[in-house]
């Protein structure tokens, strides 16, 4: 009975590596036509590997050609750790304001911005495009960064956990004339860094990967981040498809590599119910 | 204890309220003005332009206020009701990949070697950038030379279907993909629902001689109902906000068959530069997700076992 079932299992693994390996099907073919020359990308059979050996000379296309690639990479940086931080520390006090500090009004300020959330950002582009035209962020990283600094989902996500510490810590440090800064700082934040890591690594994600705000709120080819970049080196070099893969292997390498890193982290996340937004 | 130290214990209570009231607004402030200036006054201002005729460029002055023509009109314009009912048509992406993470998820989580790996394998597609993915998929479903259609061809199919360049299969083309995008991350949030269900439920069962099928729908899918239920939720508000998939692939073509509400939103607000017209179609997409949000509220309550 017991060998029989390590059996099962090894076949059912096996057969779900296999529908794995088709479901990864076109990650494998956008890597290998990314070090294909132009003329053998749609060959068939298809040649997974390349009949000739180029190097990395696609990438050093992509990244150093006419439209240099590492400029927009430094841009999608830029932007994605300045939100990140802002985000975080904005969702942190907010999160800890409303779940330790005990005033009367913040029950119903928390519902506020807990019904801020119904609103779909895509409703209200109209209007934040105006103000952002009237105040002048229009066309700028800050504008960016503000857009998706004001998280609720991580105001949210931040004060389930400050809820989960005990009261009695903050309790005895305000007997020793702590006051709520100091606590926050000293005591309760550094209780919960595995969950502002969690919120961090999501929201990096999120804002790296984000195409609506960028193309809607920049205009200068300079400030592009990395999607924008990428989806006008697709309409300028429309035929080539094998810098077109190198661009768009470029594109997600760097968040690869942040999912492996923070991959248990990632998954915790998602799990707790992170949703995308 | 007599009456003025009563007095001062009060006021010493007093004080210390306000000095937590004062800390308090500190610590919340810096969300409550985000928000308010980056959500709240939008959505207000979504209001009030819906009801205008306006095209941006003559400034503020250029406002004409024209009542409910936006509406009328909406209910009238056929491109419109056309990218309504292709968001409707999009849900069916949720219960597709519904299905098929839960059935991953529970082969994962009890049948093979290597989770962790398969993990990983499931949720690429989710991390990588959508524009990076689309790109990918646009070149695939290239009509003539496309592996997609080669292998077709070779298959003895003469005449493939041209995906995403053609009306008839552009959308369920794009819904494809998004399932394909999706799948990663339903299975995450399942393969964490099945982790919660006790063993002993399972042993139970299968001391009483319950086969699979039954340990199936009468342990396992009950039980992973509040999942379920959150799970469709966000799918479905999650496809009213499908942009970014049908901006790189198909701008809403070919002939308005892939057109979306987002995507019309954005055409005219920016494209034709109606702005009025646009928020009246941005308020119809509000609607649609509070009513889901009010659904979720009360069928939170009605339909999921705990």
């Amino acid at each position: 009975m017991r060998k029989k079932e390590v059996a099962l299992k090894g076949i059912i693994t096996v057969l779900m590596a296999v529908v794995g390996i088709l479901f990864l099907l076109p990650f494998a073919w956008m890597l290998s036509a990314s070090f294909k020359l132009e003329g053998e990308v749609f060959t068939y059979p298809i040649q997974w590997i390349p009949s000739e050996w180029i190097g990395f000379r696609n990438y050093e296309e992509v990244w150093f050609g006419k439209h240099p690639f590492y400029k927009y990479y430094w841009n999608s940086i830029k932007v994605s750790v300045a939100t990140t931080i802002l985000s975080c520390t904005v969702s942190a006090l907010a999160a800890y304001g409303f779940s330790k500090i005990n005033f009367k009004a913040s029950k119903w300020l928390f519902f506020i911005v807990l019904a801020t959330f119904m609103v779909p950002q895509q409703a209200i582009l109209v209007p934040q495009f105006i103000l952002y035209r009237m105040i002048g962020l229009f066309d700028s990283h800050l504008g960016l960064i503000l857009l998706n600094g004001f998280s609720v989902l991580g105001t949210f996500m931040l004060r389930q956990f400050f809820m989960g510490l005990p009261n009695d810590y903050i309790e005895s440090a305000k007997i020793d004339g702590a006051g709520h800064f100091r606590i926050f700082a000293k005591i309760a934040l550094p209780l919960i860094t595995p969950a502002v890591a969690t919120y961090a690594i999501l929201r990096f994600i999120w804002t790296w990967n984000d195409y609506q705000n960028p193309f809607i709120f920049l205009r200068t080819d300079a400030l592009y981040p990395i999607q924008l970049a990428m989806q006008k080196f697709t309409s300028i070099n429309g035929e080539f498809y094998s810098l077109i893969m190198a661009a768009a292997v470029s594109a997600i390498v760097p968040l690869l590599i942040l999912f492996v890193i923070g991959q248990k982290r990632v998954l915790e996340g998602i799990a707790l119910g992170g949703i995308k937004g | 204890m007599d009456n003025s130290q009563q007095v001062k214990v009060k006021r010493r209570r007093s004080s210390m309220q306000t000095k937590e009231t004062i800390a308090g607004f500190i610590f919340v402030t810096p969300m409550l003005l985000g928000v308010s200036c980056m959500v709240l006054l939008p959505i207000l201002a979504a209001f009030y332009i819906s009801f205008t005729e306006w095209n941006m460029i003559s400034g503020i002055k250029g406002i004409k206020w024209i009542g409910i023509d936006n509406f009328e009109r909406l209910v009238e314009d056929k491109k419109f009701i056309r990218a309504l009912k292709n968001n409707f048509l999009f849900l069916f992406t949720v219960p597709a990949y519904m299905i098929i993470s839960l059935f991953l998820a529970i082969i994962i989580n009890r049948y093979v070697y290597a989770k962790s790996w398969f993990k990983v394998i499931y949720f690429l597609p989710y991390i990588s950038s959508v524009v990076a993915v689309a790109t990918v998929w646009r070149v695939l479903f290239h009509p003539s030379v496309g592996p997609v259609n080669q292998f077709l061809m070779t298959l003895g199919i003469d005449d493939p279907p041209k995906w995403i360049a053609d009306p008839q299969y552009a959308l369920i083309s794009v819904m494809m993909i998004s399932v394909w995008i999706s799948i990663g991350f339903n299975m995450i949030v399942y393969l964490a629902g099945l982790q919660s269900i006790p063993k002993d439920l399972y042993e139970a069962a299968e001391i009483d001689g319950a086969g699979g099928w039954y340990r199936l729908t009468r342990i396992t899918i009950p039980l992973l109902s509040p999942t379920t239920f959150f799970l469709l939720i966000t799918g479905i508000i999650y496809t009213f906000k499908v942009f970014d998939l049908i901006a790189v692939l198909t701008q809403g073509g070919p002939a308005g068959s892939t057109n979306v509400m987002v995507w019309s939103i954005y055409e005219s607000a920016f494209v034709s530069l109606e702005v009025g017209y646009a928020s009246s179609m941005a308020l119809v997409l509000f609607g649609c997700i509070l009513l889901i949000t009010i659904i979720q509220w009360i069928g939170q309550k009605k339909w999921v076992n705990y």
